[in-house]
């Protein structure tokens, strides 16, 4: 876990929308205090807080004054609209580029998605 | 309660062997600083400095805004432990225990008891009859405990097999969450400690090799990986760091900012770029064959 070039506040925040996005953790559902992830996880309680406070001047949590954080009622919308927003860039082109240097026609990876879409395997969550 | 240290061009030497050299580092209130650097680099020596152990031959040290030597008002913020922490090898460790809970006002003693007891500790025993292993951990206990505002620790961990050292990271971020202070740790065992850094200072030869921000350091070092003919286009006027060829391809490692754009560059030559961690960056930067 927190490998490559990313600082790790940024992958922290993004493994949480990509939870708040599978519905792992529901709106207004609390979130692990900065001292829990830090230990859970070993890392500076600095770096831990640092992802907490991006993820709330995004709007995606909210601070509860001695409570603690929670999950915002709209991020989960908020957060599917970004990633729909990127989805044909970061994930399709990417597709489209190695089906080409592997010589796989277009028509063979579209025939894919068509029978994913229909028998979706475990990750199914794509609607 | 936190202090800070402030260092300028600090020398200071054994006889004519100079250990800390012109160095000037500067560790910021209330944050976990890894003290890095190869044996013989000067990071016991530095802090030595810091804790009045010994006094440097030119050049100011301030902590918390004054010169610790022989400052009473600054010594009772300052913990340093050595290795094993100097505890008299034979009193018992409950003992010490007791002592220290006199001497420092910050000291914990049911958290020391509490430490004592996860990292399997019989405080019935004399740091003489421990095995060097648990002689370390005896030093995590007395400067966790300790809470001093700012807790140099040097090398504790030495010999401490790996349960005992999770034990003692897991404990000291939760401790420092709860009890927030200056941490300066120095550390051959960087792949353990670097996520548990805030900032790092890396000494080489007694001076200072960099003084960054952990996360900024983690962004500077890039791995390249390609063709061996677009790697040498990308990398050129960079630091290289380290080279390795298979074949026609190549990975170099190399040390400063990668800008967007110099990112897109690479994408669009074909070039892989990679992370590196802090242990390999480490021993890049400070090995002997180091280009410069």
């Amino acid at each position: 876990m927190f490998d490559g070039r990313d600082p790790i506040y940024l992958q922290i925040a993004d493994q949480i929308r990509t939870e708040i996005l599978s519905g792992a953790l529901g709106a207004e559902e609390q979130v692990m205090s900065t001292t829990q992830y830090a230990t859970t996880y070993r890392i500076n309680p600095a770096t831990a807080a640092r992802a907490f406070s991006e993820l709330v001047d995004e709007g995606t949590l909210y601070k509860r004054r001695g409570v603690g954080m929670f999950v915002a009622p709209d991020a989960r919308d908020r957060l599917l609209a970004q990633r729909r927003d990127r989805f044909f860039a970061d994930v399709v082109d990417p597709v489209a580029a190695e089906a080409r240097m592997l010589g796989i026609p277009v028509a063979d990876v579209v025939a894919r998605l068509r029978s994913q879409a229909d028998h979706p395997g475990k990750d199914g969550e794509n609607r | 309660m936190s202090i800070g240290v402030e260092v300028r061009d600090l020398t200071v030497a054994y006889g004519r062997t100079v250990a800390v050299d012109h160095a000037g580092p500067t560790i910021q209130p209330g944050t976990i600083c890894g003290l890095l650097g190869r044996n013989g680099s000067g990071k016991t020596t530095l802090l030595s400095v810091l804790a009045a152990f010994r006094r440097g031959r030119s050049g100011t040290v301030l902590v918390d805004g004054e010169d610790p030597w022989e400052n009473q008002r600054v010594m009772a913020q300052v913990c340093l432990i050595r290795e094993s922490g100097d505890p008299a090898s034979d009193v018992e460790l409950r003992d010490t225990v007791g002592l220290l809970e006199q001497l420092r006002p910050t000291f914990d003693r049911a958290f020391a008891e509490r430490l004592l007891e996860t990292l399997e500790l019989d405080p019935g025993r004399t740091p003489a009859k421990l095995s060097r292993g648990k002689k370390s951990a005896f030093g995590v206990v007395v400067g966790l405990a300790t809470r001093a505002p700012l807790t140099l620790l040097d090398e504790v961990h030495l010999g401490m097999d790996a349960p005992s050292r999770y034990a003692f990271y897991d404990t000291l971020i939760a401790d420092y969450a709860a009890h927030p202070r200056t941490v300066v740790i120095s550390s051959h065992l960087i792949d353990e400690v670097q996520r548990i850094l805030e900032h790092v200072i890396i000494l080489d030869r007694g001076r200072v090799l960099l003084d960054e921000d952990a996360e900024t350091l983690r962004s500077r070092g890039v791995s390249v990986t390609g063709p061996t003919d677009a790697v040498d286009a990308f990398i050129d006027g960079r630091r290289v760091l380290s080279r390795r060829h298979l074949g026609r391809t190549s990975q170099v490692t190399v040390y400063g900012e990668l800008e967007p754009a110099g990112a897109a560059a690479a994408h669009t030559a074909g070039l892989e770029l990679g992370g590196v961690d802090l242990q390999d960056l480490f021993v890049d930067l400070t090995s002997k064959e180091a280009a410069r």
